[in-house]
């Protein structure tokens, strides 16, 4: 067991080199620096500097070094939780994520505890009464989530909102709460915004986790084992709950390993569209500024902690998979 | 299927026969695979289903909302649109053009209109369906227009090509990592798959958005639409590949333990034989199924992108630039048909998945 978990972890710290890698070539990318943008943006509202100007400011952010110099610069920095300063709004990096990134988590594990809490129940009731009505229901609507990308169905709910409840939906904070220090009324306010987003995330995860939980299980009602507990005389609701369900659900834990980066990324898009102060809309301004260390910082922070999300779930296969604690394989 | 004929013919039908068999049987999938078909069709002739040009604007014909085609008239069948009127408010003394009943236009079939290429080589103008005589500032507007007095019902016909084909260039190329690398994977085994397998494993487990928004916002600005178009291209496949390559890994690692695979190489078949010869045919159906389910995943991805501003950039015209108008609650209030944009990417969505779905079911012959 022990190894078992040694051997996730140094997969997660060799997962999150990577991201690290891949994020600074990212940023890299564009041609140019953040000077060029910067004076760019200067040109646009008529003042500008010399070249020397320009040539000092690289140096100062260390822009004239080699790449990989760069890159070690960075990430020993970052392993000290100093993730440098925001050249656009000329403030350290945490500063401007602040509570955005906390968000987002909250967002995105709201949508994950409520696609399992939707997903489990329906996906169970789906392959008990295999092609009752209420199954066609819930994989009809399973297919329509899969098919709304979430970012259009947040546009929809927001224009009905809009149109026939006249009030504006979006936000994670009403107007009174938005710049206020926090307190039990805020996070109260903050309870009340969450499910909206969460709901719009959780649909489309909902759909795939309801069909792997029907699949699952309607293999495992198939064999011996339950017609024998039935046989026994133990009650119907009980013999399913108790063995093929719990047997069922391994492959299901196992999937939310792939639902969690699938929902961060999700949410991305779905706080553009509703405004909420996630790192979303930051990231996507950082990019168009070029503002390498902010970008950078938001792509390195969603990553691990989806690393760490995902970390987590692989713990809690291992709670519920007996095999894979007693002996660490599969 | 009760005849000894009619046993004989199945006993002896192939792989392809015997999955196109059971796949008929799917309704929703087959059903789903006229759909697509119908899709393709429209992104073919896409200019020729066009009204009006997409790219022609125009500020009289703003925000105009979508007007039927009225068959009938006092005088029986007649085909007609309501021609539009210039008219001043008298409150804010702005002129808006609104459709006038009294001014009726001639709709006919196979009507002259703006020119294009037919299949990029035969120039023409007809169009299916437009104005008997073609008007500077009218026009059939079936979806209504955008803010620049484009006609939304052209532009979403001249969509489809591009949201389309940017699924099937970005399919190909994840097929092609896919096969490789799984291959590999598969046949090799050891540390070459440890190795392609924890490579999965990290690309699988980052945000792809986030991953997406940096190297798209990477482009660079000077970029040409189709230089755009092939880059966006090559970011969704370079992430969209892992299920694939993990579908036809499973099949490999499956395959090379049947005895079929195990005599071809006692009988001294090449590696590559044994591949293409054996292996590759048994599953093909496998991979048709999750193509057809990769292929909503890479739409929905280049929607999302170039909603977000990100992916292609106009005059290109693809489902995800059309639902970027619609981006503001705002825009949304005042003409709420941009909305129709969402329209094709839905059923598409889901007639790819129902397709695949039937696939997979078909593919597996002890389904």
């Amino acid at each position: 067991m022990l190894m078992y978990i040694l051997r996730r972890l140094l997969l997660a710290s060799i997962t999150c080199v990577a991201i690290s890698v891949l994020t600074f070539v990212i940023i890299r990318l564009p041609p140019g620096d953040f000077i060029d943008a910067y004076i760019a943006n200067l040109a646009s509202t008529g003042s500008s500097i010399t070249a020397d100007q320009a040539e000092a400011m690289r140096h100062d952010y260390g822009l004239d070094r080699p790449v990989i110099v760069q890159y070690f610069l960075w990430i020993a920095r970052v392993v000290q939780g100093d993730f440098g300063v925001s050249m656009m709004w000329r403030r350290p990096v945490t500063e401007v994520i602040g509570d955005r990134l906390w968000l987002t988590m909250l967002v995105s594990f709201s949508a994950l505890f409520l696609t399992w809490t939707i997903a489990l129940p329906i996906g169970i009731y789906s392959a008990v009464k295999q092609y009752s009505v209420g199954d066609y229901i819930a994989t009809m609507v399973g297919f329509l989530g899969l098919a709304i990308p979430n970012f259009l169905l947040a546009l929809i709910l927001m224009y009905f909102g809009f149109r026939y409840l006249g009030l504006s939906v979006g936000g994670l904070f009403s107007a009174e709460y938005a710049q206020e220090a926090w307190s039990w009324a805020k996070a109260w306010d903050l309870a009340k915004h969450v499910p909206l987003p969460a709901c719009v995330l959780a649909l489309a995860g909902t759909a795939q986790l309801i069909r792997i939980m029907r699949a699952n299980l309607l293999d495992e009602l198939r064999k011996p084992y339950v017609v024998t507990a039935k046989a026994k005389g133990i009650g119907n609701l009980r013999v399913i709950l108790k063995y093929p369900v719990r047997a069922a659900l391994n492959p299901f834990a196992s999937s939310i390993a792939y639902v969690f980066p699938y929902l961060v990324s999700g949410s991305i898009i779905v706080s553009l569209v509703l405004g909420l102060p996630t790192v979303g809309p930051l990231l996507l301004q950082s990019l168009v500024a070029q503002d390498m260390y902010l970008a950078g910082t938001i792509v390195l922070l969603l990553g691990i902690m989806t690393v760490v999300g995902t970390l987590i779930s692989d713990l809690l296969l291992m709670w519920i998979e007996p095999r894979l604690r007693l002996t660490g394989r599969l | 299927m009760s005849t000894a004929l009619a046993d004989d013919s199945l006993a002896q039908a192939g792989q392809l026969r015997l999955t196109w068999l059971r796949f008929k049987r799917h309704k929703l999938a087959f059903v789903s695979l006229f759909i697509v078909a119908l899709f393709y069709l429209v992104a073919i002739f896409a200019d020729g289903l066009a009204i009006n040009d997409p790219h022609a604007t125009d500020a009289k014909r703003s925000y105009i909302p979508p007007q039927g085609i009225h068959l009938f008239d006092e005088d029986g069948f007649n085909p007609h649109v309501s021609g539009l009127t210039g008219k001043r408010d008298m409150k804010t003394f702005k002129l808006a053009y609104v459709p006038d009943p009294a001014r009726k236009l001639k709709v006919v079939l196979f009507a002259h209109g703006y020119s294009y290429n037919l299949f990029g080589l035969i120039p023409t103008d007809i169009h299916l369906i437009g104005l008997e005589t073609p008007q500077p500032v009218d026009g059939i507007f079936l979806l209504g227009t955008d803010q620049l007095g484009r006609d939304l019902f052209s532009r979403m016909m001249v969509a489809t090509r591009i949201s389309l084909s940017i699924g099937l260039v970005s399919v190909g190329l994840s097929l092609v990592l896919g096969i490789l690398l799984g291959g590999m994977s598969g046949l090799y085994g050891g540390w070459i798959d440890t190795a392609i397998q924890r490579v999965i494993e990290v690309i699988r487990s980052i945000p792809t958005i986030p991953l997406w928004m940096g190297i798209a916002a990477a482009l660079p600005n000077t970029w040409s639409v189709t230089q755009v178009y092939f880059a966006i291209t090559l970011i969704i496949s370079f992430i969209g590949w892992t299920e694939l390559a993990r579908v036809v890994r499973g099949r490999f690692l499956a395959l090379r333990e049947e005895d079929f695979v195990i005599a071809a190489e006692m009988l001294g078949a090449s590696q590559l034989r044994i591949m293409l010869r054996h292996m590759l045919p048994s599953f093909t159906s496998h991979v048709i199924a999750a193509v057809s389910l990769a292929l909503p995943a890479m739409i929905i991805s280049e929607t999302s992108l170039s909603f977000l501003g990100l992916g292609l950039r106009p005059p290109a015209i693809s489902w995800g630039i059309l639902l970027q108008d619609a981006q503001n609650v705002q825009v949304l209030a005042g003409a709420p048909w941009l909305l129709c944009a969402a329209i094709p990417v839905v059923l598409v969505i889901l007639a790819f998945n129902f397709l695949g779905d039937g696939l997979r079911d078909a593919a597996d012959p002890y389904g």
